[in-house]
């Protein structure tokens, strides 16, 4: 088995707000997150798949298709987008690096012909990201 | 879902290894530079991550503020710019970053109780890391 990482970067805006709770418990538990304004980060993602090598290419994958894939599901969907507005899972979700992992999952899982995904990191800042790899799915 | 988010930090502190278990060449020839009796330092870099469930109402695992106030009051202002010698901890064990690493580990484990600490993951410098769960398997 070997594991295979591609990273992307793109650039996009959003903001933390859930109408259930009140303007308060917005402010309180989202802090500036809850600008209602948004703001915006340089997103680094790296999709790490697995799979066998296979001997007559050298390749876990061909790699054009993940860069396309990628650019396909994730760049033309949300880079320099306002992630809120913009991306349907955020209409009903809040776009946390939790979220936004598991959303960029399920966008490139089902469409992976050959390795299989192993795992989805977001770095929302250099500091700070997150990894999902497909539990509970 | 379950996710899994990683915070890092950077403290500068000094240590110098030596044990007194081994006699002074015993010590030389093993801890080489890092034995000079007048210490030497680093920027340490920290990498905590947790790992849960992601809240439906708030999108998050648990709130990064609550975690960097643990962080900060627990790990960063017990050792950022100390020497590491000179603390109770390191009195009767060697500050190597290893055992550094499971210090800080333990420390979070008893004090951040909003989400399960998975690792903790030291630099010591850009080519040295280390890592340490517990005991679990390290997830890759």
């Amino acid at each position: 088995m070997v594991y295979l990482t591609r990273k992307v970067e793109f650039s996009a805006s959003h903001h933390y707000h859930n109408p259930e709770f009140t303007a308060e418990e917005n402010h309180r538990i989202f802090g500036k997150c809850n600008n209602p304004h948004g703001h915006g980060h340089n997103y680094q993602l790296e999709v790490t798949v697995k799979g066998e090598v296979d001997a007559r290419t050298g390749f876990v994958l061909d790699i054009k298709e993940l860069k396309e894939l990628l650019t396909r599901e994730v760049l033309d969907a949300m880079d320099h987008r306002y992630l809120n507005k913009e991306v349907p899972e955020f209409s009903t979700q809040i776009p946390t690096t939790e979220n936004l992992a598991i959303a960029i999952w399920r966008r490139i899982d089902s469409k992976l012909r050959v390795a299989q995904l192993h795992r989805v990191r977001v770095y929302e800042q250099p500091d700070l990201f997150v990894d999902f790899y497909g539990e509970n799915e | 879902m379950k996710a899994y988010l990683t915070r890092r930090y950077m403290f500068p502190a000094s240590h110098r290894l030596h044990s007194n278990a081994l006699n002074e060449r015993e010590n030389q020839t093993l801890y080489g530079k890092c034995n000079n009796p007048h210490g030497h330092g680093h920027n340490y870099f920290l990498e905590v991550t947790v790992g849960g469930s992601v809240e439906a109402k708030t999108g998050m695992i648990c709130n990064l503020v609550d975690l960097d106030d643990c962080v900060r009051r627990e790990v960063i202002e017990r050792f950022d710019h100390q020497n590491l010698n000179t603390l109770e901890e390191f009195q009767s064990r060697v500050p190597t970053t290893e055992n550094l690493c499971v210090e800080i580990y333990n420390i979070l484990r008893q004090s951040f109780q909003a989400a399960h600490l998975e690792k903790v993951r030291l630099e010591e410098t850009s080519s040295n890391s280390f890592e340490y769960t517990g005991g679990a398997d390290l997830r890759r």
